[in-house]
């Protein structure tokens, strides 16, 4: 048997490597070596429930595991063949326990193939990545195929890139070879800076040779012998396993000089990022990496043509590089099978907010977002209503309940006013304001603007003072129109991709939610109750006995009246604390 | 580790440690192999379940059936223990009981190989909800 124990980032801060130290000392301690493995895993997405331990070959999946649980699991099931029942998941809506992972609805709509290791393979331990037909990919395209006839391959495969553009990744490749030069570069991008995305990282910590084999794959196709790994600082366990992994890949002799007895050489170097958003783009990634600032440059030239050093480089995202080996194993046309006309293949998309499911998934380009936030994601937290779901990060925008049966590809996304971006999906209930989401979003931008660029830099500072001026209430109808012009010329002046897209989840919100725009500037409400300042605090006289305990714990004072008899706040005193909210016992106050 | 240095040496180092995470694959896609559950409640174990258990595995491995063996709790049959559950792909599972050693071969030699059945066959009294 084996016991697959995750050890993503997630797990990993909820105590897994004692989970790991527990499991090998149980098993020690009844002499099942010979009967029990236990393998540290990457991630296995389902998050919500960390950390995960999965029975082998069983399938069983067990939810939320202390390390003092790992003596229970082998005593029960891996020595009697009991399940731990306890420790099962329990389907939310039938409130039964699912026995096995293949029961489960989060996993049943998913196919993993950037994600195909991930939760599966020791990704510290590259002969698990070899038995799972690793480096094969390489092995064909370096003695069977051509460069052409490989890129040739990978434009069949109708492949677009991951990290957020959708720009066919076949055809980079080909512009890129297509330059004469002494020298070229191969990158990977792992600069993940969304908000709540974490779809390379956990590619990276679960997989890192698939990403390393796809980047020599690269580098034979597009005539370089140099790879770079930009990735942030913040992530030390991808950086790790990475590292782990060239070291591993360089002693196999499957990076290095005369790779599997060609004459092909390629060795990948690591470059850290201090986490700057900008550094997402392409170009500011390669001044960042030449050790000048994260500053974006005009295109063109394009990296393919002038990148790292003035060489051409490549720069793909984690999640293209992933699926790189299986459509060269595995042909373009069964990648090409899986998709929608323009969009192939699968998205790995991560899941957060106001969700059940809170995770990491795989699904094929073509899935609605009400397959994905109802059958894989288990629906709304505490049963409450959807609003909006936000994809493309601070680039994107909010789709809303008309956009559930949508099928999620580029171009679907693009029309509806969002974008694919790299993955982060925030799910929204009733409880947002999307006032306030907009201006979450422009301070994020604001924060990471890199200043190079007037637009980027004063615009998105004067539309997050707008959109704080609307929150207070002190927004006009000529705000709202301004807001939707500033928007429209930052978006049309802005240097980079990342400043062109900033006023996206300002002007989708201003599309989507005129009405709730409309109502804080007019009526001066905020139907959420989000915002504090359009809040009112009222005492219904019926209901207030008088006990004078509002007033008495009011922080400022704006409470009055006579002993038993109904209170009252002044608007112009209070500060919206909420403590006399707290206090009332006869739930007399209300939120207006 | 001394270096790969062709496809054909990549191919043959696979097909070696194939084997250490053949389990894994196999659970992926159980409904294509031999899948065999052996019951090991107490009375399962006390009965010698865990050693047909591991002949099983073993005795499959060496003759090249591709199969899972799994194990699995108290089916019920306290008194024909040890007592194993064999689905062949596309068919319905058939229980046997009182496995010993020498029943568990002759299991996999007529029954698994070959859709044989032998005697110690337990009419099911149960079915499994999907």
């Amino acid at each position: 048997m084996h016991l697959l124990v995750c050890g993503g980032t997630g797990c990993r801060s909820a105590e897994s490597d004692a989970i790991v130290d527990s499991l090998n000392k149980a098993i020690a301690d009844r002499g099942l070596e010979n009967d029990a493995k236990v393998v540290m895993t990457g991630c296995f997405g389902f998050c919500e429930k960390g950390p995960i331990v999965k029975v082998l070959p069983d399938n069983t999946f067990y939810t939320q595991v202390t390390p003092a649980d790992a003596e229970e699991i082998v005593a029960e099931h891996i020595y009697k063949g009991r399940r731990v029942n306890r420790l099962l998941y329990i389907n939310p809506e039938s409130q039964e326990h699912v026995e096995d992972s293949k029961h489960m609805g989060f996993y049943r709509k998913q196919i993993r193939i950037a994600l195909r290791n991930c939760g599966f393979i020791d990704p510290e331990n590259i002969e698990e990545y070899i038995a799972r037909d690793g480096y094969s990919a390489l092995g064909k395209v370096l003695t069977e195929m051509t460069p052409e006839e490989a890129i040739q391959s990978i434009i069949k495969s109708g492949l677009r890139g991951r990290g957020g553009g959708g720009f066919p990744t076949g055809l980079k490749w080909d512009i890129t070879r297509k330059v004469a030069a002494e020298k070229k570069y191969v990158v990977c991008n792992a600069d993940e800076g969304d908000p709540g995305a974490f779809m390379d990282r956990s590619i990276l910590e679960g997989d890192p040779h698939s990403v390393i084999e796809a980047m020599a794959i690269n580098g034979y196709c597009t005539g370089a012998s140099y790879g770079l790994v930009y990735i942030r600082a913040e992530y030390p366990l991808a950086i790790n396993r990475l590292k782990t992994a060239i070291g591993q890949a360089r002693e196999y002799g499957l990076l290095g000089n005369g790779i599997l007895g060609t004459d092909f050489s390629f060795d990948i170097e690591l470059r850290y990022g201090a986490g700057a958003f900008v550094c997402g783009e392409e170009t500011a990634l390669i001044h960042s990496m030449e050790g000048m600032r994260g500053e974006p440059t005009f295109k063109p030239p394009f990296p393919s043509e002038s990148g790292y050093l003035g060489y051409p480089t490549n720069v793909n995202n984690v999640e293209t590089y992933a699926n790189i080996p299986v459509i060269i194993t595995k042909g373009p046309e069964w990648f090409a099978s899986i998709g929608t006309e323009k969009s192939k293949g699968t998205k790995v998309f991560a899941l957060a907010g106001k969700i059940n499911n809170v995770g990491l998934i795989e699904v094929p380009m073509g899935t609605t977002l009400r397959e994905v936030i109802y059958e894989i994601g288990g629906g709304i937290k505490d049963g409450k209503n959807f609003k909006a779901v936000q994809t493309g990060g601070p680039s994107g925008g909010c789709l809303t309940t008309k956009h559930l049966d949508t099928p999620i590809d580029y171009d679907n996304l693009l029309a509806a006013g969002s974008m694919m971006g790299s993955g982060g999906m925030i799910v929204m209930d009733e409880d947002d304001c999307m006032v306030s989401i907009a201006k979450f979003y422009l301070e994020f931008t604001v924060e990471e603007s890199c200043g190079k660029c007037t637009p980027c830099r004063v615009g998105n500072k004067r539309l997050h003072e707008i959109l704080e001026k609307i929150t207070r209430g002190e927004g006009t109808m000529k705000d709202l129109e301004k807001l939707r012009n500033l928007g429209q010329v930052i978006k049309d002046t802005a240097l980079c991709g990342l400043g062109q897209t900033s006023p996206n989840p300002v002007l989708s919100n201003l599309d989507n939610f005129w009405d709730e725009f409309v109502e804080h500037v007019t009526e001066k409400k905020c139907r959420a109750g989000q915002c504090k300042h359009l809040l009112r605090y009222v005492i219904e006289p019926d209901a207030c006995v008088g006990c004078t305990a509002c007033a008495r714990n009011c922080p400022v004072n704006a409470i009055t009246g006579e002993r038993k008899k109904a209170h009252e706040i002044n608007q112009e005193i209070c500060i919206k604390c909420g403590a006399c909210v707290e206090k009332c016992k006869f739930n007399a106050i209300f939120v207006r | 580790m001394t270096k790969i240095k062709s496809l054909a040496d990549l191919r043959r180092v696979k097909d070696d440690l194939q084997e250490k995470i053949r389990l894994r694959e196999n659970a992926d896609n159980p409904e294509k192999l031999v899948q065999i559950k052996v019951g090991m409640a107490t009375s399962g174990i006390a009965s010698g379940a865990k050693e047909v258990m591991s002949y099983l595995i073993e005795e499959l491995d060496k003759r090249n059936v591709e199969a899972v063996v799994s194990q699995t709790g108290d089916m019920g049959y306290c008194y024909a223990e040890p007592t194993i559950e064999v689905i062949l792909p596309g068919k319905e599972p058939v229980v046997f009981g009182k496995v010993t050693l020498k029943k568990a071969d002759e299991i996999i030699e007529k029954y698994i190989k070959n859709g044989e059945l032998v005697d110690g066959i337990i009419p099911r009294n149960y079915e499994t909800i999907e």
